[in-house]
């Protein structure tokens, strides 16, 4: 296939560091995007604000960059507007669960058939290397010299909590695994959320010793398993990669649709 | 009796009007006193077919709406204080992004939570500058039914034209209130349709190249013209720039498309301006009283008149210029502490003509209140 079909090759070179992980998710979803035969036109990336929101303006979609944790906000507008539309909507892990935590959750409810990728790199990496919601106790950053007192979310669980009827995980070392759980993502029809695990060697990494983008990358492999693992259960640190949700539940633009069949009956 | 003369609040006007004008998409949030449209609107637009949906908050509500507008469909959201304070980031991106849209804010007592269920006209500078950046805005007013129709279906004409958000600001009186509404016939009130570009695929679309007139044709999302919409500043494909030169192209072209309109857009009433000595300047519920004031003075033969702004902003500083060269005495009636009075002020030159006559204790400002200032003013006495 041809990648720079998807891509606005006027837009490059792209603003991530070297190293970073973000690159990986953007060949990922292009191949997905080719994998599933899905037409340029039909498809709408709607982002927010931070490394990973730039992501949008690299794909030769219809783009939408907007507000800080907004994105599922803007996103459910374009999709109930227009439901032929594929919504998908790139955010980062501060993005999506810290200033964007309630859209998140109210997305995942309503079972809207939007595609929420997260991609994780315990950090806000634009503004230089504070803490996130998803940094977790003891990490360090540039708002937690003496190490991060603040709790983390778990993803999977919250999507899952929230009523999301797909949600899955995997990382950017699994670039097979990453391809198919886009596909999977954007194919389910109802509120979709797929965590990637992603490095950002420039603020995390090195605020946390976690060597290089090589070291980070190698820390995925190592450090994940698939779902279901025995291993996970003999070592409760591991991080499970897989599916952990996929249900069908009346979608929310089918219901609306139904609601206008019952409005006009009258 | 026709079935368009109808009795109804000030909100239902409102929403009234909205699917009037063809509205399409609406998303809010229920927070009193605007509560009402989103209930009629909860009604109507189901059965026409039309997209409703209450969001988690205001914020989302304004992102949804924008998001709705570029798939092609008329938007609207309604709020008051609070929620509006809480759009104000998303008003802004649909400044940047050039996003038709229309927000109606129905002004109650604050800050805060203040005053929930009386009126207030505290919001007419939020309205102006509430979201941040140099930018301009289009606020209309109506102090009756008749014309909360009337503007609600001029905002979403205003918001096509000038790809503009345009606010309604209205307050707790009007929104609550009940009375006649003529339901206009269906071409009475014209209807300006969202402007598309004819440019075929595979023609360079230019989503943010103004046309010679200054209007920027648009592309639905899903249609054959790919492009990226950001809050950055950007180029005329809408990629994000920080180029000094088409950074301040954009502001200007921002700012210049409405302040160089104002004529276009400005929508008011003069009663008995001709001859008056005396110019009363007023908008919204406040603009009832302040009528009601002309008229008692008019039948005892005074010089007296009243200048009702529809449109608030852009300022029309020039028609109040006009309105009040002859006038000894300018009085601006409204619920705050003064915030059109500044702008009115600037306008007259001379401020030592300009005064203000408000109330600002949640009740609505009366025809006695405005009579016993005025008597102040003209040095009669208390």
């Amino acid at each position: 296939m041809d990648v720079k079909y998807y891509l606005r090759e006027r837009f490059f070179p792209h603003m991530w560091c070297a190293g970073c992980g973000h690159g990986i998710v953007l060949n990922s979803l292009v191949r997905a995007v080719d994998l599933l035969g899905l037409k340029k036109r039909d498809i709408v990336m709607v982002s927010g604000i931070g490394c990973s929101s730039r992501i949008s303006g690299y794909v030769d979609f219809h783009s939408l960059h907007t507000l800080h944790g907004r994105a599922l906000a803007f996103a459910t507008g374009v999709k109930l507007s227009k439901p032929s539309l594929n919504v998908i909507v790139p955010m980062g892990d501060g993005d999506a669960l810290a200033i964007g935590g309630n859209h998140f959750i109210h997305a995942a409810r309503r079972n809207i058939n939007i595609t929420a990728l997260v991609m994780n790199n315990r950090t806000y990496g634009m503004t230089g290397g504070q803490f996130s919601p998803l940094s977790g106790v003891g990490t360090k950053a540039t708002t937690a010299p003496y190490s991060n007192i603040d709790r983390e979310f778990d993803t999977v669980e919250l999507a899952t909590g929230a009523g999301a009827t797909f949600v899955a995980r995997t990382t950017v070392y699994h670039v097979k695994q990453l391809q198919s759980l886009i596909k999977k993502a954007i194919s389910h029809d109802g509120f979709s959320v797929l965590e990637v695990l992603s490095q950002c060697p420039t603020y995390f990494g090195r605020k946390n010793r976690k060597g290089s983008a090589v070291d980070m990358l190698n820390s995925f492999k190592d450090g994940t398993v698939p779902v279901g693992s025995k291993k996970k259960q003999e070592n409760p640190e591991l991080i499970e990669r897989g599916i952990f949700v996929e249900k069908q539940l009346p979608e929310y633009c089918d219901a609306y649709a139904e609601l206008v069949e019952r409005a006009t009956a009258k | 009796m026709s079935k368009n003369i109808t009795f109804v609040q000030g909100n239902e006007a409102c929403a009234l009007g909205a699917m009037y004008a063809g509205l399409d998409f609406y998303a809010g949030y229920p927070i009193t006193p605007s509560t009402e449209i989103a209930e009629t609107l909860a009604l109507t637009m189901p059965a026409a077919g039309k997209k409703f949906i209450q969001m988690e908050d205001e914020i989302s509500s304004m992102c949804a709406i924008i998001g709705a507008s570029l798939t092609g469909n008329k938007v609207m959201t309604a709020t008051s204080g609070p929620g509006f304070s809480l759009m104000q980031e998303a008003l802004g991106y649909a400044v940047m992004a050039e996003i038709p849209c229309v927000v109606a804010n129905v002004q109650r007592g604050g800050p805060s939570t203040g005053n929930p269920t009386h009126v207030s006209q505290g919001d007419v500078n939020q309205a102006r500058w509430g979201t941040h950046g140099d930018h301009s805005i289009v606020a209309l007013s109506a102090s009756n039914h008749q014309d909360v129709f009337r503007m609600t279906v001029e905002a979403f004409n205003i918001a096509e034209t000038y790809r503009t958000p345009v606010i309604l600001l209205f307050d707790e009186v009007i929104g609550h209130m009940r009375e006649k509404l003529i339901i206009p016939q269906e071409e009475e009130i014209p209807r300006v349709a969202r402007l598309r570009t004819s440019l075929k695929e595979g023609v360079n679309y230019h989503p943010y190249l103004p046309r010679e007139d200054g209007r920027l044709p648009m592309s639905d999302f899903g249609d054959v013209h790919r492009f990226n919409v950001t809050g950055l500043y950007h180029d005329m494909w809408g990629f994000p720039t920080d180029k000094p030169d088409v950074v301040q192209e954009l502001l200007r072209h921002q700012v210049d498309k409405i302040e160089n309109n104002v004529h276009k857009m400005t929508f008011y009433k003069s009663y008995f301006l001709e001859d008056a000595s005396v110019v009363l300047i007023s908008y919204g519920s406040s603009a009832r009283s302040a009528l009601s004031v002309v008229k008692q003075r008019r039948n005892r033969g005074e010089s007296i008149g009243l200048l009702e702004l529809n449109t608030i902003w852009p300022f029309p500083a020039e028609l109040v210029r006009e309105c009040t060269q002859n006038a000894e005495l300018v009085a601006v009636v409204e619920m705050n502490v003064g915030q059109l009075t500044q702008s009115v002020k600037l306008a007259v030159g001379s401020s030592k003509r300009v005064h203000l006559i408000n109330r600002v204790d949640g009740q609505m400002i009366n025809d006695k209140d405005i009579k016993k200032i005025l008597r102040i003013l003209q040095g009669r006495g208390i």
